[in-house]
């Protein structure tokens, strides 16, 4: 982007959700202590799925993070786990909630809201059972008889939050932000891209403050009917703990979870004036589509490459200034080659010396809120100079030989770090962040 | 840095083509009619506005045909929209002429709006039938029995953002892509995030613009339980969606895609491009109300949104020559609307011609902010602001200066406004190129 626009972004604030914990902290101690989030498929009974188990949120009270449950303990289940990293990240970026009266030092007219954010599940029972009513046997359905089923059962406020703009709409009446809000929806890069464009709504001036990430969960029978129909999904159901193996040669698919990661972005000088502890610089921003094709990437990794290279250049670096990479890494088949093919194509000589790893080997695949959570986990790598692994890498892929940071956390100087997501239908989005040093500039 | 408009696209209930839609809201022609996928006769709401029929195969190149059983409807109507953009800016991508293409793939994005695509129940249902016992779905039996009768690729129908995808991969649009879910407010969102894309450098040309099918037993279900689907006037669809009216009587849904070619000064002029607008400002907003539905009685969330983008813009309110505004039919937010806007332009908000297009084109979502710039790009080309429809006395509450007779003037600035349930707002401000 134009330098002469350019205004510098800091992380102020942290929250999650997900498979590992209730935050930050567990999820990092999770991580760095081999955890996994995965067990046997308990939202619904999955018992004859061709995929058993998935990586849950389990025990969530949205009472815990909101003194006004009412006002949204109708929301779907990821608007939900959005409240509750929303809550830890405004506490630790030292922003009020549930108040109508801030005095927090922002304009809420310049404090805005982009998460990358899934629609709500379908409620299975009145969806199912209404066709099933309307079903005559012979390929059509009776509208009359679906239509008396669905309007004795079909309530309106779950309705809409079935709509994927609504996780968003609790977010803003939690913070009362009235600044740029949106939402979008470019499957397993959502998050990574709403923390890139929340970056450039900054840099261009128009707010103060962004509550950027992302919320999904599609562990719901239709969702996972899907992903299985794609065999995208491992089966390994004697296993759940280990099933999710990035790189490895025995890796069979991805394993799916849910969950909420939010970061504050702030201006540097907003966060200055507020007196706020900086945890992180955004530094860059990539965005690509592989315009390929909707089934698969491009076998020459063509949009991830691009994407890399764009999030390199908008950050003034070059190859050998990445400490880190947090892969996409989903443990499927596909992106893992393709992935580590972009690597190698970007970093050339340096790929090798380069550590890469994916928590999704712990944590699972949070989808839409996938890419938030592991740009946490890179803020917590630089932080901590600790790099979290690939958990289950027991077995090679002699076709990928990166250093994949096998099964162990391991201590090293991190300043800069890259987090990389790629969705179905070629949507690359990679993100780089620094660690914050006083009176630079990058 | 300058971002113009050079080229529209749209498939409405009032044709294929954004010619169809303007010859159509300049004769005051409905789109709505009786709904014809489904039966409706049970439904509170028996009319949509329905795109006219067309085959997918005549808008996709060959070695795209196969493709085409991948596309639901949001994907097909977004496609041809695409299409007549890129055409009608005269610009040649991979789709109609792989050796003169005369875009640079990787510095070209795609910003559409999208929502949850509703699925197609007719197809999922023969598998859904399977699993049933005792007249009642058993998830157990249909993991067992009939899960592996779904069609492999059924998902990658309806996620949204495969109609950017699909556009994407037509054309080769190789840059920045991405797709905004915000409801009934995305294709304007959308349009906004593309001016943004170009001018921070991050794209040199952006398709935009947003498309949404909502005729469907679910959708209309959903809006009919919420209170905002109309419920008087199946027997006469034309009069059914009365925007800003005393009658006013809730939405009509329908179907639409709609988009514009975005370019850089530079490009543009350098191309030698026919420029239909240039983009002056942007702004957006949210409402704040556990009513998540509605907008906020003050409308301060459009308010907001309009300041913003006159902010953006630099202009004064008097400048503005036309609003095209959300302006649904339901009748607490289209008071909320006007009082929103009446609160950012001041006592020019009483008396800027105000053209709502709803009435003919319908309620079509992610559609719908795309539509109406595209109308406005239309009115300041033609220096032309057509009679709106179906506002015969408008709602003393709502103070706008509804267009009752067509108007020819020069348009030097357009309003185009949006909000949606769950909130959020936006505006955007189009600019004659000819000040």
């Amino acid at each position: 982007m134009n330098e002469n626009m350019k205004q510098r972004v800091v992380i102020t604030g942290m929250g999650i959700i997900c498979p590992l914990g209730h935050s930050i902290a567990e999820m990092w101690d999770g991580i760095l202590n081999g955890k996994s989030g995965m067990a046997e498929t308990t939202i619904f009974d999955a018992s004859t799925y061709p995929t058993k188990f998935c990586s849950e949120v389990k025990n969530y009270q949205l009472s815990k993070y909101t003194k006004n449950p009412d006002v949204h303990n109708h929301g779907n289940r990821h608007s939900q786990f959005a409240i509750g990293a929303v809550n830890q990240a405004c506490t630790q970026a030292k922003i009020q909630f549930d108040t109508e009266n801030p005095t927090d030092g922002i304009d809420r007219r310049r404090m805005g809201i982009y998460l990358g954010a899934g629609e709500g599940p379908v409620d299975s029972d009145i969806f199912f059972n209404s066709i099933v009513q309307g079903w005559d046997g012979n390929g059509t359905i009776d509208w009359q008889k679906w239509h008396a089923y669905s309007q004795s059962k079909m309530q309106a406020k779950a309705e809409l939050e079935q709509e994927p703009n609504m996780p968003a709409a609790h977010v803003a009446v939690f913070t009362g932000a009235r600044g740029p809000v949106r939402s979008c929806l470019t499957a397993c890069a959502a998050s990574t891209q709403a923390v890139g464009e929340a970056l450039r709504i900054l840099q261009l001036g128009q707010a103060d403050v962004m509550i950027a990430g992302g919320a999904h969960s599609m562990i719901h029978p239709l969702g996972i009917m899907g992903f299985n129909r794609l065999t995208a999904l491992s089966t390994r159901n004697d296993s759940p703990t280990t099933a999710s193996r990035p790189f490895t040669e025995s890796r069979d698919g991805f394993v799916i979870g849910e969950g909420a990661a939010i970061v504050i972005l702030e201006t540097l000088e907003s966060a200055k004036k507020r007196g706020v502890q900086i945890l992180a610089e955004v530094i860059g921003y990539g965005s690509s589509s592989d315009a390929f094709r909707v089934t698969d990437m491009h076998e020459d990794a063509r949009g991830a490459v691009a994407a890399i290279e764009a999030a390199l250049k908008d950050a003034n670096l070059t190859n050998k200034d990445i400490d880190y990479v947090s892969t996409h890494g989903t443990s499927t088949s596909e992106n893992d080659s393709i992935e580590t093919k972009a690597i190698k194509t970007v970093f050339k000589e340096e790929a090798k010396n380069t550590p890469v790893s994916s928590i999704k080997s712990m944590m699972g695949h949070l989808i839409g809120a996938a890419g938030a959570a592991e740009l946490i986990s890179c803020v917590l790598a630089i932080r901590d100079g600790i790099l979290p692994p690939t958990a289950n890498y027991n077995d090679p892929d002699p076709q990928l030989d990166l250093d994949y940071v096998p099964n162990k956390p391991r201590k090293a100087d991190i300043k800069i770090a890259m987090k990389e997501s790629f969705g179905f239908g070629g949507q690359n989005n990679v993100v780089i962040i620094k660690r914050y040093e006083p009176g630079t500039t990058n | 840095m300058t971002v113009c408009i050079t080229g529209l696209g749209a498939i409405t209930p009032l044709g294929l083509s954004y010619k169809d839609l303007w010859s159509g809201i300049c004769s005051g022609k409905s789109g709505i009619s009786r709904i014809a996928t489904f039966d409706p006769s049970s439904f509170k709401c028996q009319i949509a506005g329905q795109v006219p029929a067309f085959s997918i195969r005549d808008y996709v190149p060959k070695s795209i045909r196969k493709t085409t059983k991948l596309m639901s409807r949001d994907i097909e109507i977004a496609i041809v929209a695409a299409n007549e953009a890129f055409k009608d800016a005269g610009i040649s991508t991979k789709a109609f002429d792989e050796q003169n293409i005369t875009i640079n793939p990787k510095r070209s994005a795609i910003i559409f709006g999208a929502n949850s695509i509703s699925c197609d129940l007719l197809e999922i249902a023969p598998s859904i039938a399977k699993g049933v016992v005792d007249g009642k779905f058993d998830i157990r039996k249909w993991g067992t029995d009939s899960i592996e009768t779904v069609t492999p690729l059924w998902l990658l129908k309806y996620l949204p953002n495969m109609l950017a995808c699909h556009i994407g991969i037509i054309h080769d649009l190789q840059g920045p892509s991405n797709t905004i879910t915000c409801a009934e407010s995305a294709g304007l969102l959308a349009i906004g995030e593309a001016y943004q894309i170009i001018l921070r450098g991050d794209a040199e040309l952006a398709l935009a613009g947003g498309g949404e099918s909502k005729v469907n037993p679910i959708v209309h279900m959903r809006q009919s339980l919420l209170k905002r689907a109309n419920d008087d006037s199946n027997d006469k669809p034309e009069e059914a969606c009365r925007p800003f009216d005393e009658n006013a009587n809730g939405c009509i849904f329908g179907e639409a895609a709609a988009c514009v070619v975005m370019e850089d000064e530079q490009r543009a002029k350098g191309r030698g491009a026919k420029v239909y607008a240039t983009v002056a400002g942007f702004g957006q907003s949210c409402s704040l109300n556990t009513n998540y539905q509605a907008l906020e009685a003050d409308g301060k969330a459009v308010r907001y949104a309009i300041e913003s983008a006159l902010e953006n813009a630099k202009i004064k309110p008097e400048e503005i020559d036309l609003i095209v505004p959300h302006g649904t039919a339901v009748v607490s937010d289209d008071i909320a609307e006007a009082a929103g806007i009446r609160a950012a332009l001041g006592n020019a908000g009483q008396t800027i011609s105000v053209l709502p297009t709803k009435s003919m084109v319908s309620n079509t979502g992610a559609g719908a902010g795309a539509i109406d710039v595209v109308t406005a790009c239309c009115c300041m080309n033609e220096g032309l602001i057509p009679a709106a429809k179906n506002c015969t006395a408008v709602n003393k509450n709502c103070k706008l200066n509804i267009v009752k007779e067509p108007i020819k003037k020069k348009i030097n600035y357009a309003l185009c406004t949006t909000y949606t349930y769950g909130g959020q707002t936006a505006a955007l401000i189009l600019k004659n190129e000819n000040i």
